[in-house]
């Protein structure tokens, strides 16, 4: 398989389900923007650089809100430190001996969880070298896809039935579900899966800055030790 | 002053999101290529985020942000329930499942408006 090839299979991929909830998730961002201080050129500034959703609604909040900057860069990387497992999983499935050092630097920009699931599931099935290529192809659908759904989103807002618009909305995590659903085959990724979906709630009421961060350390131990993960022998040094 | 900064406001608020989330991006680039991925250390890191994407998902249905926190959370369990279910029956149909949580939740919420519609 050559590098346009895979590039074009990702490309297919992404014109698919994962797209289209993808631009309806972005709707919701550009109705958000049409409220804000922002520009509609600065909201879509903020899906291309930002990346992550979640993040881009918190700081467009906080900034309309009138938090500084310092608060801002927290919240974020609150927010986003999800990116960081993300990565390191995922890294090692998209490099291969051939890849140049400063590719995956560049190509990480556009891991979201969207790209991510679907890299875990396909990749492995690909030749090594053309992984980053799929990759790459499949988040160059999302990455307009998302800057077209902020642009119909902000032009839009108010004149889609309520309904419709709360029912688009729900798509992105509807969508995440059944993603993750769909591979339950190792059991210390189910516990994690489990457990994380229990506790995230629990503690978003309590601890609603910290609450991803805990949940993820908390549950994803426990259901790295409920797995198995510490009975295994360790292989070479520790 | 007051102006400039009302006016540039917007842009540090972009950089300050763009620098902090390549951050952690590229944080991530550079530790695994240091972790070995038949290590514990990566088997741990891999649940971890698993259980952060799980919470930040339920969370996300749960106790959503924004317009969904108008819906009422049995709702939204339901179409969720639902899409699962539609989901395993179609022999993991993607397009079925999602299609049918959207729908789900659409006529619930236009039931619950007395089926006020235009």
């Amino acid at each position: 398989m050559t590098q346009t090839k895979a590039f074009a299979r990702g490309f297919r991929d992404g014109l698919s389900v994962p797209g289209f909830v993808l631009i309806s998730s972005f709707l919701g961002f550009g109705a958000l923007i049409r409220e804000s201080e922002f520009t509609l050129f600065q909201g879509l500034l903020s899906t291309a650089t930002g990346w992550a959703l979640p993040a881009q609604i918190a700081m467009v909040e906080l900034y309309t809100a009138g938090a500084s900057f310092l608060v801002i860069a927290l919240a974020v990387a609150l927010t986003n430190v999800r990116l960081l497992p993300m990565t390191v999983v995922l890294m090692p499935i998209l490099r291969s001996a051939s890849t140049p050092r400063w590719l995956p630097y560049v190509a990480v920009h556009w891991l979201a969880i969207t790209g991510w699931a679907q890299a875990l599931r396909v990749c492995p099935e690909l030749p090594r070298p053309v992984r980053i290529a799929y990759f790459m192809g499949f988040s160059m659908v999302l990455w307009p896809g998302a800057m077209l759904g902020t642009l119909l989103g902000y032009f839009l807002a108010g004149s889609v039935p309520l309904a419709v618009s709360l029912g688009l909305v729900f798509l992105n995590p509807i969508y995440f579900m059944l993603v993750f659903a769909s591979d339950l085959r190792i059991k210390a990724r189910v516990w994690a899966l489990g457990l994380g979906a229990v506790l995230g709630p629990l503690l978003h009421l309590y601890l609603p800055d910290m609450s991803l961060l805990v949940t993820g350390l908390v549950a994803g131990s426990l259901a790295f030790v409920i797995g198995g993960g510490l009975s295994r022998k360790k292989q070479g040094a520790s | 002053m007051k102006e400039t900064l009302t006016s540039w406001g917007p842009y540090i608020a972009l950089a300050v999101t763009f620098a902090v989330t390549y951050g952690w991006r590229s944080l991530g680039v550079a530790l695994s290529g240091r972790i070995r991925t038949d290590s514990l250390i990566f088997e741990w890191v891999t649940c971890v985020a698993y259980a952060l994407l799980a919470g930040l998902v339920a969370r996300m249905i749960i106790l959503p942000l924004g317009a969904l926190a108008e819906t009422p959370v049995i709702d939204r369990l339901g179409a969720a329930l639902l899409a699962l279910a539609v989901f395993f029956l179609t022999r993991k149909n993607l397009f079925l499942g999602v299609f049918s949580g959207f729908a789900c939740l659409v006529l619930l919420t236009w039931g619950r408006a007395g089926f006020v519609i235009g």
